[in-house]
């Protein structure tokens, strides 16, 4: 694999693929400039990536308290210990409740939204702007907006709520058992559908006009051609928007460890935000380390799973 | 392979997004819009002004004092505008004691996150650009070998690395007191090098710039080389400025992506000197829960310089966004 396909000067010819030390070592000189440019890169990359998931992996198989000086060997207890937990099985069920709820309806509004906005309008750019600002907003001022909002005593909602008598009285939000996650990913569809609404717009602009043109010759109405052109037209974008959402959605955390700490009674505590709380209130590194494993087996899994679907569907 | 299977998702390429205005769309699906064109304008004025009041109340909130704040019915428009919340969130200027004793930010905290953001976005950009230059323009042994190393770290989740980096962090030798092994010290914990380093390589920022870069020509570099250009002048006379609009694209995200970076500053930084904003933000919350007006302040000034990049490179925003799907 690593002999090349121009020969080398001084010797004659040999069968490619066959590893030639000196030859390699001849190149390797004659290229040295390339691994003077690798060598920033190569060198961060393989203290904080290759390093750190050699690490990783090492500390599942100990019991690596910072606080203790002895980390001693224990085998698989770590992933037994995972597999039996019943809070992070909690905080799995959390996530899936979060992503389940919050890159569905992200995807929609989004959708929806790009399609009004490929209209022949005026100030189409200031509304995409408009829709686009929360994508902008960083996460921690989304949360502490969002949390003032939330407060049941002098925020927004319940005033005009109240005010409109859809409600009785104040809503707790955030501090109610069954409204703190819905709160959670009414938040992250404010702040995510500019981002989806972004790319169907350019998904939308990239499907050609005659498909439309020719389904109204035949006769097709604003709905048919909607669902027949816009939508299956639009699947590659709507994948692609389904994996990153999700792939984002899995890793929740500074909204959760604002608004609500994981609270309450873990309604909110998510994935990332137990594993947190393991490795940096707990300090089992090992143990958090296993955990973080299992979020990526879990991830890899559903991706996996939505490529398989996608190329069924085709 | 599951890595690869990641380059199929990249969307479908973005024509040139229109300039703002009154230009109407050009594509040609352009329904009949009789009285539905009024529809389409209620639907988006209402679900704009959604969109945006938040931030609307966010930004006249920062003007009001805490009493204001608390009033009801919420006023949109400050009747007292004032900019305590604002010195007292930088912590500049005259300060009475109450004011002290409501608990005061750090101007310092919008330096450290600028000074982080402005060095991670130089260097990554800097250290993936001449990694891409390599993989897609040279050809050395273990090219391919590296190269697939870098694709194959790009689908583990950041969280995987996070515990193990920051005992390595902890451990980096001969800083913070470390010795030759690393022991000793907290190493580049509490530290800009722990807040800047990690962040200085991306494998999906050198994906994307090594695709980029194998649209360039060989002719161009050799005729360089025959020219008697070395390496490091073509890479950076030739290579460089070819590669503006995807640089200057990743640089923008990467910038957004360092300055409101929140777990890992939450992580190794400690003392309230090194906050950086989003960080000194969220433990603010947590320990002056009630002093909104200030909250509300270091609220719009984090925000600031996210918006003004997104109004400045809008286009390129919205164009690289579609392109390579990171916020």
């Amino acid at each position: 694999m690593a002999t090349a396909t121009t020969p080398a000067i001084s010797r004659p010819p040999r069968p490619r693929k066959r590893f030639d030390v000196h030859r390699t070592l001849f190149r390797m000189r004659r290229e040295w400039s390339a691994y003077l440019f690798l060598a920033p890169g190569v060198i961060v990359f393989s203290v904080f990536t290759v390093a750190a998931l050699v690490f990783a992996v090492y500390l599942t198989f100990h019991e690596w308290n910072i606080l203790q000086p002895e980390k001693p060997y224990i085998g698989l207890q770590n992933y037994r210990d995972m597999l039996h937990d019943e809070h992070y099985r909690r905080s799995i069920i959390n996530t899936l409740y979060y992503t389940g709820g919050s890159v569905p309806l992200t995807m929609l509004g989004g959708l929806v939204v790009a399609l009004l906005l490929n209209q022949p309008i005026r100030f189409r750019g200031l509304f995409r702007t408009m829709y686009y600002l929360p994508v902008v907003t960083p996460f921690v001022v989304a949360a502490i907006l969002w949390k003032w909002l939330y407060n049941s005593s002098y925020g927004l909602f319940d005033y005009y709520l109240l005010k409109a008598h859809l409600i009785d009285q104040p809503l707790l939000w955030l501090a109610d058992k069954d409204l703190a996650m819905p709160s959670v990913i009414l938040m992250s569809v404010w702040g995510g559908v500019g981002f989806s609404m972004v790319v169907y717009l350019a998904g939308l602009q990239s499907i050609p006009g005659e498909l439309y043109e020719a389904a109204k010759v035949d006769g097709a109405g604003a709905f048919n051609r909607l669902r027949y052109i816009t939508i299956p037209m639009l699947r590659p974008t709507t994948l692609f928007l389904l994996v990153v959402g999700i792939i984002g959605s899995f890793q929740i955390f500074t909204q959760v460890f604002i608004m609500t700490n994981g609270g309450p009674a873990e309604r909110t505590t998510t994935m990332v935000f137990f594993i947190y709380e393991a490795a940096f209130k707990f300090y089992d590194m090992g143990y958090a380390s296993t955990l973080a494993f299992g979020l990526f087996a879990l991830l890899f899994l559903v991706t996996l799973l939505q490529l398989r679907l996608y190329r069924k569907g085709e | 392979m599951a890595t690869l299977d990641q380059a199929q998702l990249q969307p479908p390429t973005v024509p040139e997004p229109q300039r703002r205005g009154r230009r109407a769309a050009p594509t040609a699906n352009r329904p009949e819009w009789g009285p539905g064109r009024w529809v389409t304008y209620v639907l988006l004025v209402v679900g704009a002004i959604i969109f945006i009041a938040p931030m609307v109340w966010l930004i006249s909130a920062s003007f009001q004092g805490l009493g204001e704040i608390f009033s009801q019915p919420p006023r949109w428009i400050p009747k007292h505008p004032t900019t305590t919340g604002y010195r007292q969130f930088l912590n500049l200027g005259h300060l009475t004691n109450a004011q002290r004793g409501q608990g005061t930010g750090d101007w310092r905290w919008f330096a450290n996150s600028a000074f982080v953001a402005f060095s991670v976005t130089f260097l990554q950009t800097f250290f993936n650009a001449m990694c891409a230059y390599v993989f897609a323009k040279r050809d050395f042994p273990g090219r391919n070998a590296i190269f697939m190393l870098f694709l194959a770290t790009m689908m583990v989740p950041g969280q995987v690395t996070l515990i193990p980096n920051y005992i390595i962090t902890k451990h980096i030798p001969l800083f913070g007191g470390n010795d030759i092994l690393g022991n000793g010290g907290h190493g580049w914990l509490d530290s800009y090098w722990g807040l800047i380093m990690p962040g200085t390589v991306s494998a999906f920022g050198i994906f994307l710039l090594r695709q980029y870069m194998q649209s360039i020509p060989d002719e161009l570099l050799d005729a360089a080389r025959v020219d008697g250009a070395n390496e490091f002048r073509i890479f950076a006379r030739i290579v460089l400025p070819l590669c503006m609009p995807a640089l200057a694209a990743t640089a923008i995200f990467t910038f957004q992506a360092a300055w409101e970076d929140f777990l890992w500053p939450l992580i190794i930084i400690s003392s309230p000197d090194r906050y950086t904003a989003p960080l000194g933000l969220a433990l603010f919350v947590v320990k002056n829960e009630t002093s909104w007006n200030l909250l509300f302040a270091g609220s719009v000034m984090s925000t600031l310089p996210m918006v003004l990049i997104f109004a400045v490179f809008q286009r390129k925003f919205i164009q690289g966004i579609a392109l390579t799907g990171i916020k």
